[in-house]
């Protein structure tokens, strides 16, 4: 024991100690490593995030300010500037005054006439699609597979091609101009991509809990109802958003299947802020322009976050 | 005509996906009360068998009978079997007891006895304490042990397990594994169990059946397929390490290869006459006697170390014979090192002889 070497190595372990202090760590980098809040990197991102945001937001806050001001104050041109009386007379005129042909109600007939067609067409379109996607993934039949591609097909024929003959069909039906006919419409456009969504969704669901559920004697339905669907929120809810806003910022549709009573409301818009008689409002263009928005900006803040989980749900083992 | 007291009967069953033949003509017959285990590596068609047997893949051809009854054609629910799974699918929104009660709800038992079957159930596979917990909420061997207990609810005939333990660590693995035997050892309800884990297979079973493809290659207890493997792909699919292969020839009870030549007495033969004939001769590590046991058997000969493993309870020591890799397992308290000489014995009693050209047993 008594070597040299032996001694002049715990020598210089008790000079460590020493000097940190401690049992045997050296001087130098110890434990987490230190990050500076203003590094270059830091610096960078953020400062590209908050240049792309202002960029992006900026039409937002001339629209809001715009749609506050009367109209003496936005003669006087600037529109980036906060209004110095606030008023919301622009928003009462866009909502229940404004004057689209005869009709001198505002937006709100438009905003019923969308809700009406929304409703039966979200829930309709998805109660359907989900059955579907369902049934292609778990109950593969003879020819499932071509079914599934010509639905797919239909995800790609753009919506142009279509126009007429669906007019001339709705008319035998008995179904033009009515709400219930762009509903039907809604439904069967909105069929392809939401069965492909279902379908992949459920395909990722473990093959073999469908299998135990069968050993447990469900059925179609019984799977369905209580294995399924419980497992599902996060993709209905991305369903819904997809639903929502496509079918309320439908423009086509809704101008050429309506009339002029059931108009929906982005074509109602486009009619007031489009009309070239009189003095062009702006705050209330802006006032009906945010009023139509307004749908379906609740419904991205409210479910963001799920939407986020069901599309990653989807995506990672489509 | 049916065996008079199987369980589960299959009767030339065939599967086919498109082109490809995954079950062929294959006959089985399961005792009642039998612990039967399918054993084979992927895609030898041993789960897909299950499955067929489970109603869960449509066979092809054959039909399959339980209980004397021909349910080819049932819905899995009517056939009177409960399946546990690899991934245990146990339903995720549901509490254990949802899960235990599901199978017996959807087949319109009454309240009462919905109750009294899962604690008992709970009580046999004690999971008392975890009734009103979700699955998430579960550690991997309560899992299994609640997919169990789904099955143990019906009150069924015939259990399948298709590679219940795969997912599980190596320690719970062997825990659940001796669970599962005392399981049958209680119940003694027939158990058919896949798996391509040889010592879950060796341990469980009463008999094995060892699949490759779409065929079974070897029906027997575990003794029979350890001891007296049908051909060579079973000899070399048993056992850990693997069975040494020496290619040689068979001439009038002797086996020649390179400057090996041993007499083969005390080896029984298949048949009662064998002509001389190509044929491969296969030992296991573990039937290589040394030290004291050289002795008692009855060919004597010596080798060079080349590779020594020490494995704790045992030593793998790798030696050339005849002119290919020879592999011997010893007690793990030998002390050896490459270039020594290790005198070894041998018993053709313990040996195994294979056709050449047909690999099947001689």
């Amino acid at each position: 024991m008594s070597n040299p070497a032996d001694l002049a190595s715990i020598a210089a372990i008790d000079a460590v100690k020493t000097r940190t202090g401690g049992v045997g760590l050296l001087e130098g980098p110890r434990g987490a490593r230190p990050r500076r809040a203003f590094s270059r990197s830091n610096i960078f991102i953020y400062g590209t995030l908050i240049l792309v945001s202002v960029y992006y937001l900026l039409p937002l806050w001339v629209m809001v300010m715009t749609s506050l001001k009367g109209m003496p104050e936005i003669r006087t041109g600037n529109i980036f500037a906060p209004p110095m009386e606030i008023t919301f007379e622009p928003w009462v005129k866009a909502w229940a005054e404004a004057c689209t042909g005869i009709n001198c109600d505002g937006l709100s007939r438009g905003f019923w006439n969308s809700v009406f067609i929304l409703v039966p067409s979200v829930l309709i379109s998805i109660a359907v699609a989900s059955v579907n996607g369902y049934a292609l993934a778990n109950w593969k039949f003879k020819g499932s597979e071509v079914f599934f591609t010509i639905l797919i097909l239909g995800a790609f024929i753009p919506y142009q091609v279509m126009i007429y003959p669906i007019a001339i069909l709705l008319g035998k039906i008995g179904l033009f101009g009515s709400l219930w006919g762009l509903v039907l419409v809604h439904t069967i456009f909105g069929m392809p991509i939401l069965t492909l969504l279902f379908r992949n969704y459920f395909t990722s669901v473990p093959q073999e809990l469908f299998k135990a559920a069968r050993v447990d004697g469900a059925g179609f339905w019984g799977i369905f109802f209580r294995i399924m669907l419980p497992m599902s929120l996060p993709i209905f809810v991305v369903a819904v958003i997809l639903q929502v806003t496509g079918i309320w910022n439908d423009f086509l549709f809704g101008v050429i299947y309506s009339n002029n009573e059931r108009y929906p409301m982005t074509v109602q818009l486009n009619n007031i802020v489009n009309s070239v008689q009189g003095v062009k409002e702006y705050n209330v263009n802006m006032a009906a322009t945010l009023l139509t928005g307004l749908v379906p900006l609740v419904i991205y803040f409210a479910s963001g976050k799920l939407f986020v989980r069901g599309i990653a749900a989807g995506a990672v083992k489509g | 005509m049916l065996a008079p007291n199987s369980s589960v009967s299959i009767r030339d069953l065939s599967l086919q996906f498109g082109a490809v033949q995954v079950l062929q003509n294959l006959n089985l017959d399961i005792g009642d009360g039998e612990f039967l285990v399918l054993l084979g590596s992927s895609g030898c068609g041993k789960s897909t068998l299950l499955n067929c047997i489970a109603g869960l893949l449509e066979p092809t051809d054959g039909q399959i009978h339980i209980k004397g009854r021909n349910v080819t054609w049932l819905e899995p629910s009517e056939r009177g079997i409960g399946m546990v799974f690899q991934s245990y699918a146990l339903y995720p929104q549901m509490t254990v007891r949802g899960n235990l009660s599901f199978g017996l709800k959807n087949a319109r038992v009454p309240k009462a006895d919905i109750d009294q079957r899962i604690a008992r159930a709970a009580k046999i596979l004690q999971i008392e304490p975890l009734l009103d917990r979700k699955p998430a909420q579960l550690s991997g061997g309560q899992r299994q042990r609640v997919a169990i207990g789904r099955a143990l609810v019906r009150d069924v005939d015939v259990f399948l397990f298709d590679e219940p333990l795969s997912n599980l660590d190596a320690k719970l693995r062997a825990d659940l594994r001796v669970e599962i035997k005392r399981l049958h050892h209680n119940l003694t309800n027939t158990m058919i169990y896949v798996t391509h884990d040889q010592v879950e297979a060796m341990t469980l079973a009463d008999r094995i059946a060892i699949m490759k493809g779409g065929q079974i290659m070897q029906l027997g207890s575990p003794d029979e397929i350890y001891n007296r493997p049908q051909n060579k792909y079973v000899a070399d699919f048993i056992g850990s390490p693997a069975m040494n292969f020496i290619e040689g020839h068979y001439e009038k009870g002797r086996f020649r290869a390179n400057d090996l030549d041993i007499a083969l007495d005390g080896y029984r033969l298949a048949a009662p006459q064998v002509a001389d004939r190509p044929a491969i001769l296969g030992i296991r590590p573990e039937h290589v006697a040394t030290g004291a046991m050289i002795n008692a058997a009855p060919i004597h000969g010596e080798v060079a170390v080349e590779l020594v493993e020490p494995m704790g309870a045992d030593t793998l020591v790798w030696a050339t014979l005849a002119g290919k890799p020879f592999r011997i397992r010893m007690d793990g308290q030998a002390r050896l090192a490459p270039g020594d000489r290790l005198p070894i014995g041998l018993d053709p009693a313990k040996a195994s002889l294979f056709d050449a050209k047909t690999e099947e047993r001689l």
